[in-house]
């Protein structure tokens, strides 16, 4: 019996150190679709990801994965549900002591009893989409930062998972890096049939390709919407990050005491 | 003037029960690194890249110390026994100070500087680029896969490399002693023959050897999995890594030697 | 580091290793001397055995014929019970003396065997029945003293004789 969506969040709160991170968060991933999670740094998008992925639990609401309760698995349901999530970890995360080949490889080995000359092809299937066929016996100490990201990508694939999760997959890339990552989140979104959560504060790329998109600000969701949507938003923070303008609800200073008031105050010491 | 003792004494106080409560975690660690060592006892590639990490890429440093500590054990003893004339008891004083316990314990402090630190780095490397995070979410333990297979290798080569630095300190000793200085190459070997007791003394060495691998791995890979994943973090569990295994090796060896060598 | 060449430099290291290992318990150590044969056992009782321990040596014309296997107290007779283990390939005849020497001036004691002329030989569970007692240093000074002091008092005595 096929869902209609794929991840349900749902009044999820999380606290950590009893510092609330997350608040009342509601959130719907669609099969098929891309969903961006935006917000400025520190408010709550990567925190999001892990209790998809259920290496944090909630303290209190639910997150539905593929109609399951994550934080209720046991270890087995645990391990099934993650063979069928691949995700994309910041500046990829690929294992040093491993040869690109390998890296990919690695879910494959573990998991599959498949012999070698399978998996080999379908380490090359999987490099191939990422354009990298030709990098597969390089160590990723040998790679750029967009290579790295495009093997960490073609890794995270390696099963062809029903879920994908990115974690800030354009931080510091190059433009042609950019548009090359974007383009690929969307079209093995599509190829593999998959849902796919997109955590950035990039707007440009990430509007681009994603079909919805939740705004986050100190862990509460403030808006949602299609990409059109968003642009058009008169959501005061939604246009402050859209747009790129230095100063609105995000204010530009840190908060102080009046500027006024401490410059009178450094004159009466010295007076 | 109140207020500085009592905030003195309250860290003292917090100090102590922060390190009792880090013991506590780092035993119900060392239980989980057991339960899931299954893996790494039956893949058994994983575990012998690690003991060629740990052990074979140690071997200079311990080979060399070795003998150089041999080479100095013969001088220093050959001056202290030509005083009261003994100087054929030359081979039995190098090679009881090395089997029992320049051996074991000064082959596990190199140890633990040298491999112990590079596991400690390693893992915390590895959790500071979320590579043990990433591990997680492709539902592959990283206790089983990354920390358990360090923790064997270290503690089958640790055995073999007091071994070796024993065996080069006797072979030291005997350059010094017999060719250098000139004590009699027969009485050297005879005398060291019959002093030395295979249960006594080797066995015991070993059982001390065995027993610091434990604690060196031990400690090495719960500082790396419990480090900070930043720069200063990694720098701190490596430090906090020698200098608490090379605490908890003198102070077993203390333990050790007292249930061991005494009360004959 | 392909895993071929791993592997041999491992296999290599613990070789090696296993090897020290060895060279340790055979020429080091006294694992190949104490290597069991067979043996058969036979006692002695003693005054007094001093120091003499379990797995001491038992030497007959200065070479190891067999060990100290146990020792223990006979309460009725007041006597040190010493159970030997004699190496098979030596018969000793039944008036064989068992004294408790000392190898050097203050090293570590063993029980010597001077043979007799015995015909007949000692056999498993035989007892050996002269034995020599370990020497007492501190008898030995005391008895030292003893002497000195007579022979002081005899030349004190003799001079007052002459007198």
């Amino acid at each position: 019996m096929s869902q209609e969506s794929l991840v349900e969040i749902r009044n999820l709160n999380f606290t950590y150190d009893s510092r609330p991170v997350l608040t009342g968060i509601n959130m719907t991933i669609p099969r098929g679709k891309v969903v961006a999670v935006m917000g400025i740094s520190g408010c709550g998008k990567t925190t999001t990801l892990r209790l998809i992925g259920g290496q944090l639990k909630p303290t209190s609401g639910t997150v539905k994965v593929g109609g399951q309760v994550v934080h209720e698995l046991d270890s087995d349901g645990l391990y099934n549900l993650r063979r069928r999530m691949g995700m994309l970890f910041q500046f990829g995360a690929l294992f040093t002591d491993m040869s690109v080949y390998d890296n990919i490889a690695f879910q494959m080995r573990e998991h599959t009893n498949l012999p070698e000359a399978l998996i080999h092809d379908l380490v090359l299937m999987k490099l191939h989409a990422v354009g990298l066929r030709g990098a597969q016996h390089l160590m990723p100490a040998e790679l750029s930062g967009g290579m790295a990201r495009r093997v960490a990508l073609a890794r995270a694939i390696a099963l062809d998972p029903m879920l994908m999760m990115y974690d800030e997959p354009f931080a510091g890339l190059d433009p042609i890096s950019l548009s090359i990552v974007g383009e690929l989140i969307r079209k093995l979104n599509d190829a593999l049939g998959a849902s796919s959560i997109v955590v950035t504060h990039d707007v440009q790329e990430s509007l681009k390709i994603v079909d919805y998109v939740y705004f986050v600000s100190e862990g509460r969701i403030v808006a949602e919407g299609t990409a059109e949507d968003m642009k058009n938003s008169t959501v005061p923070y939604v246009h402050q990050f859209v747009w790129g303008e230095a100063d609105g609800p995000v204010p530009f200073q840190y908060p102080s005491r009046p500027y006024g008031e401490e410059l009178m105050a450094s004159a009466a010491r010295r007076g | 003037m109140d207020n500085n003792l009592t905030r003195a004494l309250r860290g003292l106080g917090q100090q102590f029960t922060s390190r009792i409560w880090r013991l506590g975690y780092a035993s119900r660690f060392f239980l989980a690194l057991l339960l899931h060592s299954g893996t790494a006892l039956r893949r058994v590639h994983l575990t012998i890249r690690e003991i060629y990490f740990t052990g074979v890429l140690s071997l200079i440093i311990i080979l060399v110390s070795g003998l150089f500590v041999g080479m100095v054990l013969g001088l220093q003893g050959y001056d202290t026994l030509a005083r009261y004339g003994s100087t054929e008891a030359l081979g039995v004083l190098v090679s009881l100070s090395l089997v029992r316990e320049l051996g074991p314990v000064v082959a596990a402090l190199l140890f633990a500087s040298r491999a112990g630190s590079a596991i400690t780095a390693e893992i915390g490397m590895m959790k500071a680029t979320e590579q043990l995070s990433a591990m997680e979410m492709m539902a592959v333990d990283p206790i089983a896969r990354v920390v358990a297979p360090r923790f064997w290798g270290g503690v089958i080569s640790m055995p073999l490399l007091a071994a070796l630095f024993s065996a080069m300190g006797i072979f030291g000793g005997y350059l010094v002693g017999v060719q250098l200085i000139g004590v009699d190459e027969g009485s050297f070997w005879s005398q060291m023959q019959a002093a030395v007791d295979f249960r006594e003394d080797i066995v015991n060495g070993v059982i001390k050897s065995f027993v610091f691998g434990i604690i060196v791995s031990w400690v090495a890979v719960f500082e790396g999995y419990d480090a900070e994943p930043t720069a200063e973090g990694v720098s701190g569990a490596t430090t906090r890594t020698v200098v608490t295994s090379s605490l908890a090796i003198l102070a077993a060896d203390f333990i050790l030697t007292a249930f061991m060598f005494t009360g004959t | 580091m392909s895993r071929t060449s791993l592997d041999l430099w491992v296999g290599f290291f613990v070789a090696v290793g296993l090897g020290a290992l060895l060279f340790l318990a055979l020429k080091v150590g006294n694992l190949a001397s104490s290597s069991s044969g067979d043996t058969y056992a036979i006692q002695a009782k003693f005054d007094n055995i001093g120091g003499l321990k379990v797995r001491g040596a038992v030497k007959s014309a200065g070479v190891v014929v067999g060990r100290v296997a146990e020792i223990t107290f006979d309460p009725e007779a007041y006597l040190a019970v010493v159970t030997i283990k004699v190496d098979a390939r030596y018969k000793f005849p039944r008036d064989t003396f068992a004294t408790i020497n000392t190898s050097g001036l203050l090293g570590e004691q063993y029980i010597g065997f001077e043979v007799g002329g015995d015909t007949e030989m000692l056999k498993a569970g035989d007892t050996i029945k002269k034995t020599q007692s370990a020497v007492v240093l501190e008898k030995l000074i005391s008895q030292f003293m003893f002497n000195k002091a007579a022979e002081n008092g005899d030349k004190t005595a003799g001079n007052g004789d002459k007198k």
